[in-house]
């Protein structure tokens, strides 16, 4: 088959199910689908990419490509369009059982389809950053921008600022500034100490030397294009105009308070995995303590406790782009092993070049992973910074509650509906553990996440009302 | 040796022990509360917070008439209003069928001398529940129950325990229990404390208290899912049931609407832990948007599912052991002890102080089923 | 801030709160709005704070809107449609709906 099925009906079943349409899912579909099994790629999005390929193929479209990187999205987008299998676009996954049947909604109707294997390639989200003021309006993430440069063509103008710390966060500035943009300034506020534990990671980080001087050519872009660029910055935080919008951003660098009229405040603080669906299966997650994230436990090839559900790309560990690709492909080669659809050694085969590629892909990682450790600072906020942003619970509600007794996430959802709202404490769930970790004085291993349970989108009581009920509903098992 | 010197010894740290552990304290008896996780783990921190007597089994009413005046003026006993709002209970008719044994309910228990259940017509429901679906054609009140907020609730017994001199150890389980010289020897994950007296609050964990000491209670056990949806302005003042169908539908002081009535999750006892089965979920959402109809654009924000134990005939266990002196038994509340607890407290409070209590606790007997009746 | 130099795809209209403001095909509500300067697109039901579009992939639900009538809309994941209507959702969400669910 050469072009994408148009999904309007759904199949009730597929051999493999794969969530989510960035690097890591796009390669999983296309490799198994090219094995020969029915694949059904599921994605929240309108169009195929994930965050890091957003709109790549409108934007191909159109000539912007915008950087090389951005345009193996293209390739991958291509492959999986020549692959046969079937993409189903605008659907939110809110159900994953383990036994493969998947929910979803779209366009405001509920379906379940069941898989022999479902692949979750749910990708990234950037970890919070809670200031002072983050919840104004103005106030985004950096991966905000980047989607209304992607998606839209709109470049920042006016006093729009950068501050956090991260590749991200410099990949954007570049862009936005070769599509015309304007930018105030760049508040880095990766710690002054993360160089030096980043070079210690350097030897590795030799085998990809083409990342490396990336990454400088983007530092350099930006000094040439003159936008201020603050180091060391402190205490940033974000204040209100007369109309309770962004007004003002202030913050403490050498030695010295400084304010600065702002329309638009962007932030980044590095990125996590996206952990909705792999804590609501309950399957067991494990403390990164370079990364400062959970992660889901799963081998090799992306397997975990639950058989029929396996896991591929940064959603199992923060890999970049091009590692999470290959993982994809890995995931897909052991889902058809376990279908009986290729015998081991046909699968170890496949896998051998795959390996080392990946290993390649990863060597920067360490060094990246030093360089752009968190700062504490933004860990960990103080006072009545808001650290819910649905329930507007504050850090100093969070310590008191922790003063109280309270041990861990799930008993402050109780004490003080901390991560309660519709987030679903996506934002607040990392920041929690570390705030209660810091106040309890233990480790966030110990301290622990959010018990997610599904459904983990807001569907409507109508869409869940029309889903297929037993006869019996109310009877005890 | 009793080092610490207790006089009771309250196994589970919920609703249901914190309020024994709390009217023993004020009765000056030295009391612990032994808890595996934390207080308000299970179903006592996660529950639909009903405060209702309509529609008990009839043995349960005169103890939940009396539970009824306890939380009426709960600051009282516990310091804290637990979010109590009398803002009644309903129970819908769907049918004239329905009409007819919401009727015979209202006769039974008025021949019984109780006045709180009132069967109301359309208008009144209407008047009640403006937000009701139209096939409604009445229902039965009990205007001045209510509903509170149980986690609230939970902690506002543990202060006023703790108050009153109870010690609230947590994240220690027990492993065993023995008798030997008018003492009982449990034996936790932090030693071994001894008491004249030990409670078994434990929940859906009981039973395997009680077979510590070769009793055999035969419970089951269930796990009821709730859905919460997001925050709407304020639309339904009672707690809303239904009459054939299970239903309880309430809306928060925050605005959420809390979505109930009994829908099982399927639970892992041991593993203590609960999942939600989604064929029975859409179930309950059926009922609610089918009831609601305002509800079917609204969107679910969580769910959660609270394991708790589960009699035959889904009333409690709430008095002394069969087989061993000295202890006592309170579980198996079937999904709705929350309203029981200050009373169910305060009884066993008395039987383990004096010996008698006159709260009527009779029909709970621990030796009323059999194993053949368990679901 | 945010400006959009250059486009080449069509041109729609969209109202927000009656206002008529413009859009380009593909773009989410969200993406329109910032667009054309609107960065306030709801307040909360906790404290009636303002808020606008913070992570713009679908994770914050901080960009709820009342799209063609149907509530509690993540702005951000709604493609645009000439003749869309926007409304800010001002506190907690409306209990009555007037489309979709209303056949």
């Amino acid at each position: 088959m050469s072009a994408e099925r148009i999904a309007t009906d759904v199949p009730a079943r597929a051999d493999i199910v794969v969530i989510g349409g960035g690097p890591a899912g796009l390669a999983a579909a296309t490799e198994a689908a090219r094995r020969g099994a029915a694949v059904v790629l599921l994605d929240e999005q309108p169009a195929l990419g994930g965050q890091v390929y957003r709109a790549v193929e409108a934007n191909r479209a159109r000539g912007k490509t915008l950087d090389a990187d951005y345009a193996e999205g293209g390739r991958l987008v291509d492959a999986f369009r020549a692959s046969g299998a079937l993409a189903i676009h605008e659907a939110s996954v809110w159900l994953v059982e383990p036994d493969g049947t998947v929910g979803f909604s779209r366009a405001g109707a509920a379906t379940l389809m069941k898989a022999e294997r479902v692949i979750v390639a749910t990708g990234a989200v950037e970890r919070a950053m809670p200031i002072p003021g983050w919840t104004l309006p103005g106030v985004m993430t950096v991966g905000a921008a980047q989607i209304l440069l992607k998606t839209a063509g709109l470049v920042p103008q006016g006093r729009v600022w950068i501050a956090g710390s991260g590749p991200l966060l410099r990949l954007y500035a570049v862009q936005a500034l070769a599509a015309g943009g304007q930018l105030a300034g760049i508040i880095d506020t990766t710690p002054p100490g993360n160089r030096r534990a980043a070079l210690r990671h350097m030897g590795g980080a030799m085998g990809a030397l083409g990342e490396l001087r990336k990454g400088l050519a983007w530092t350099q872009a930006i000094r040439q294009a003159g936008v201020p660029w603050i180091t060391g910055a402190h205490d940033l935080r974000a204040e209100a105009d007369d109309d309770g919008a962004l007004g003002t951003i202030s913050f403490t660098a050498d030695g010295a308070r400084r304010s600065e009229p702002a329309d638009t405040l962007l932030l980044h603080n590095g990125v996590v995995p996206n952990v909705q669906i792999t804590r609501a299966l309950d399957i067991e997650h494990d403390w990164n303590q370079t990364q400062r994230a959970f992660r889901p436990r799963c081998d090799a090839w992306g397997s975990t406790s639950v058989p029929a559900v396996m896991i591929a790309g940064d959603g199992a560990g923060i890999v970049g782009a091009a590692a999470s690709a290959i993982a994809g492909r890995l995931a897909a080669l052991e889902s058809l092993r376990a279908l009986g659809r290729l015998d081991q050694a046909a699968r170890d085969d496949a896998a051998a070049p795959l390996r080392r590629a990946l290993a390649r892909a990863l060597a920067i990682r360490p060094f990246l992973d030093a360089l752009f450790a968190p700062s504490p600072e933004y860990l960990v906020p103080a006072g009545e910074t808001i650290v819910c942003r649905c329930e507007e619970v504050t850090a100093s509600a969070l310590r008191q509650a922790v003063s109280l007794g309270c041990l861990g996430p799930n008993q402050l959802k109780s004490f003080t509906r901390c991560g309660m709202g519709p987030c679903q404490g996506r934002i607040c769930g990392l920041t929690v553990a570390e705030v209660i970790a810091s106040a309890r004085g233990a480790s966030v291993a110990d301290v622990g996440y959010y018990r997610l349970r599904f459904p983990i989108k807001p569907l409507t009581l109508g869409e869940l009302a029309a889903v297929h009920a037993p006869a019996d509903p109310t009877a005890p098992r | 040796m009793s080092a610490a010197g207790y006089d009771a010894i309250v196994i589970g740290g919920g609703l249901h022990g914190l309020s024994v552990a709390l009217h023993l304290a004020r009765r000056r008896k030295r009391v612990i509360v032994l808890e595996r996780r934390y207080a308000g783990r299970h179903s006592s921190g996660i529950n639909a917070g009903g405060v209702r007597r309509l529609g008990r089994d009839i043995r349960e009413i005169a103890l939940s008439v009396i539970a009824m005046e306890m939380w009426h003026s709960i600051e009282s006993l516990v310091g804290d209003d637990c979010g109590f709002v009398a803002g009644g209970q309903v129970k819908v008719a769907e049918s004239d069928a329905d009409m007819a044994k919401l009727a015979r309910r209202e006769a039974e228990v008025r021949a019984l001398g109780y006045d709180h259940e009132e069967l109301v017509d359309q208008a009144e429901l209407r008047r009640i529940v403006p937000a009701i679906a139209e096939h409604c054609v009445g229902a039965l009140v009990s205007r001045t129950d209510g509903a509170a907020d149980p986690y609230r609730t939970t902690t506002a017994f543990r202060r006023a325990a703790v108050a009153a001199g109870a010690e609230i150890r947590e994240d220690d389980g027990v492993t065993g229990l023995e008798r030997a010289n008018d003492l009982w020897q449990v034996t936790c994950a932090s030693g071994t404390i001894e008491a004249p007296a030990v409670v078994n609050c434990a929940g859906a964990w009981a039973t395997r208290i009680a077979a510590m000491v070769g009793e055999t209670i035969p419970c089951g056990v269930k796990a009821s899912m709730m859905i919460v949806t997001e925050r709407m302005p304020t639309f339904v003042e009672p707690t809303v049931g239904a009459t054939s169908r299970s239903l309880s539908f309430k809306q928060t002081a925050a605005g959420t609407v809390v979505i109930g009535g009994g829908h099982q999750g399927r639970c892992d006892v041991a593993a203590e832990r609960s999942v939600v089965d989604f064929g029975n979920l859409a179930h309950a959402a059926r009922i609610a948007t089918e009831l609601f109809p305002v509800m079917r654009g609204v969107r679910i924000v969580r769910t959660w599912c609270g394991i708790e134990a589960r009699t035959a005939d889904e009333i409690p266990f709430i008095g002394p052991s069969a087989v061993a002196p000295g202890l006592f038994h309170s579980f198996g509340y079937s999904g709705h002890g929350f309203q029981l607890a200050p009373a169910a407290g305060a009884a066993l409070a008395g039987l383990i102080a004096t010996g008698s209590t006159n709260l009527p606790i009779a029909p709970f007997g621990v030796t009323r089923t059999s194993a053949a009746a368990v679901r | 801030m945010f400006a959009r130099p250059h486009s080449d795809t069509p041109h729609l209209t969209i109202t927000v709160d009656g206002q008529p403001v413009g859009a380009r095909e593909g773009d989410s509500v969200a993406a329109a709005l910032l667009a054309a300067g609107v960065v306030a697109m709801r307040s909360t039901p906790v404290s009636q704070s303002k808020r606008g579009p913070y992570c713009m992939m679908g994770v914050c639900f901080d960009c709820l809107m009342i799209i063609d009538g149907v509530p509690s809309r993540q702005a951000c994941m709604v493609s645009v449609r000439d003749g869309m209507r926007i409304e800010r959702q001002r506190g907690p969400r409306p209990l009555e709906v007037d489309t979709e669910d209303s056949p």
